[in-house]
């Protein structure tokens, strides 16, 4: 007992510095340590893998269900995810692969194109509308430009379906047709959802390059042919 | 060693002792602890807080157990100063880092610095578009160049789709490379590059445009071209290229050596930079034309037998001038002209 307050004493004088305990001291010192625990309520990490599986794939097929019937939702813009456009993009990729002339030098770039095409066509068109004042943000804006790739898509599996049926002149008047009318498609689905955000007057400028990017991507579907 | 766990309690704000005589390994410890006399500082306030929020909760444990806890508290004690410490650094380093992130995010990367460029309306740019093939003749006063970025912009982005429907329906195969590559690279790396390049020579011939004018100026003169490819691409009728050529692509030259020429004092430098800017214009239309076009036999051969670069474009073989389906009817007679 007395060993210890004599090893306390050295630094007794020291233990009132900072706060003497006669004044109380009141207030709310919020400690900033850790991550916060607001979200604990709506923690998802304990459900089911099965469950947090289904909920992204609701989401996204919910998404694939407004690029069908474009209507001016928010539903895209509101929770915007990348997985639709990945997913739209290697499927087209993989499709269009293989299908130049001599296909032994170009099957690999062909799915590096069309992947470049996509991805940097988006971001383009993304920046060029924040340019022209839009109030879109960037990653909202990638995945309307990448779901709308949709019709586009299914277009190609259908020209695929057909060529392997038979090719020739009919054939090639009902791809057109098909791919025309998968381009519009887009083109309108994707403007339904991009043009809000834009002022008025300057409606047209952003959509010209939307145009310019569905109509290099239908240019590649319709020039598909498989090889000989 | 226990003895000093008895005073812990004691202040408010935590004592010495223990962290003297067991925390020696740590500097970081020993620093925060040595200097603990203002207790304003932030880290400081929140380490006093959670010091004491942890000695009641290892208190409380003391209390409940009949072991020599003190140990135990005490290890824990310097495990929570320890842990807590830890995260509040790693905290402000994160923080600091993502502040010079941003600020250099912000300075770099700022897409802002473009807006002022893109500030247009569409019936300016369509008005653009088609100034661009008048030229004016008023060539003593300085013209004005609008200075914008979006209409040539977009217009590169066209030219570039118009080069891909033209080298897919010409056949041509590019080794080690692709198709995008090849179109991408040709008509961004002639507008960026010759635009510099005039510019550069501007600059030494002294004359008064800017490098957004320039570029302004080419990326509109490439309309004229856009036009041409797009109709030539599809009827492959070579004395309707060569009018068009001279037409549309005369048209485009000459506004923009207009342009030129009144922003330029001198015979020697105008004769310079006008001849520059329009040889390389017309020549680059004629490039661009005869490069992806349907290859008529012995053509390709002679042009370039011997000079077999990396990059190789394949020639077909074909024995006549093919025609696309659009215009087969009249190719029958044209087959005969050409």
């Amino acid at each position: 007992m007395a060993a210890s307050e004599e090893a306390s004493r050295p630094f007794a004088g020291l233990s009132d510095v900072s706060i003497a305990e006669d004044i109380p001291v009141e207030g709310d010192i919020s400690v900033p340590v850790g991550p916060s625990r607001r979200d604990d309520e709506f923690s998802t990490l304990d459900e089911p893998v099965k469950d947090t599986i289904m909920r992204d794939l609701r989401a996204v097929g919910n998404k694939f269900i407004h690029v069908l019937y474009p209507k001016r939702s928010s539903a895209l813009l509101r929770d915007w995810d990348l997985w639709g456009p990945l997913l739209l993009c290697v499927t087209l990729a993989l499709l269009l692969q293989g299908g130049a002339a001599d296909h032994e030098d170009q099957g690999g770039p062909q799915f590096a194109e069309v992947f470049v095409i996509v991805w940097f066509g988006s971001i383009i068109i993304t920046l060029n509308s924040k340019l022209l004042g839009g109030t879109i943000s960037f990653f909202q804006s990638l995945c309307v430009l990448g779901y709308c790739i949709m019709p586009l898509t299914v277009a190609m599996v259908v020209c695929r379906i057909v060529l392997v049926i038979s090719s020739g002149r009919v054939v090639f008047a009902v791809r057109l047709a098909v791919v025309t009318a998968s381009f519009g498609w887009s083109t309108f689905a994707s403007t339904a959802f991009l043009a809000d955000s834009q002022p008025p007057n300057r409606k047209a400028l952003v959509v010209y390059p939307v145009f310019l990017f569905y109509f290099v991507i239908a240019w590649m579907i319709l020039t598909y042919s498989p090889q000989q | 060693m226990s003895s000093g766990s008895g005073s812990r309690n004691t202040e408010p704000w935590g004592s010495f002792d223990d962290n003297l005589i067991q925390g020696g390994g740590s500097a970081v410890i020993d620093m925060e602890n040595m200097d603990d006399t203002s207790g304003s500082s932030f880290e400081d306030m929140g380490e006093m807080h959670q010091r004491m929020k942890e000695e009641e909760e290892v208190a409380a444990e003391a209390a409940a157990t009949e072991d020599d806890v003190a140990d135990d508290g005490e290890f824990l004690g310097m495990k929570g100063l320890k842990g807590q410490l830890g995260r509040q650094v790693a905290d402000e380093v994160w923080q600091a880092g993502k502040r010079q992130a941003s600020k250099a995010f912000n300075l770099y990367a700022n897409i802002d610095i473009l807006r002022p460029y893109f500030d247009v309306e569409p019936v300016q740019v369509r008005n653009r578009l088609i100034e661009s093939l008048i030229p004016v003749r008023m060539i003593n006063f300085p013209q004005k160049i609008a200075g914008e970025l979006y209409g040539p912009l977009m217009l590169v982005f066209t030219l570039v789709a118009i080069l891909l429907h033209g080298m897919k329906t010409s056949g041509t195969v590019i080794r080690e490379g692709t198709l995008m590559g090849t179109a991408i690279g040709t008509c961004f790396g002639y507008w960026l590059g010759v635009s510099a390049f005039i510019y550069f020579l501007a600059y030494l011939v002294n004359a008064q445009i800017t490098m957004l004018q320039m570029l302004s100026l080419l990326g509109y003169g490439l309309f004229g071209p856009c036009i041409v490819l797009l109709v030539t691409y599809n009827i492959h009728f070579h004395f309707l290229f060569y009018g068009l050529w001279l037409l549309l692509g005369g048209l485009s030259t000459l506004r923009m050596v207009a342009a030129l020429l009144s922003r330029t004092v001198g015979q020697t430098p105008r004769l310079l930079l006008c001849g520059t800017l329009g040889l390389l214009h017309m020549l680059f239309l004629l490039y661009l034309h005869f490069n992806y076009h349907t290859i008529v036999e012995g053509l390709l051969d002679s042009l370039e037998g011997h000079n077999m670069a990396p990059m190789q474009r394949v020639a077909r073989d074909v024995p006549e001038v093919m025609l696309n389906a659009t215009a087969r009817n009249p190719g029958m007679l044209l087959k005969v002209v050409s």
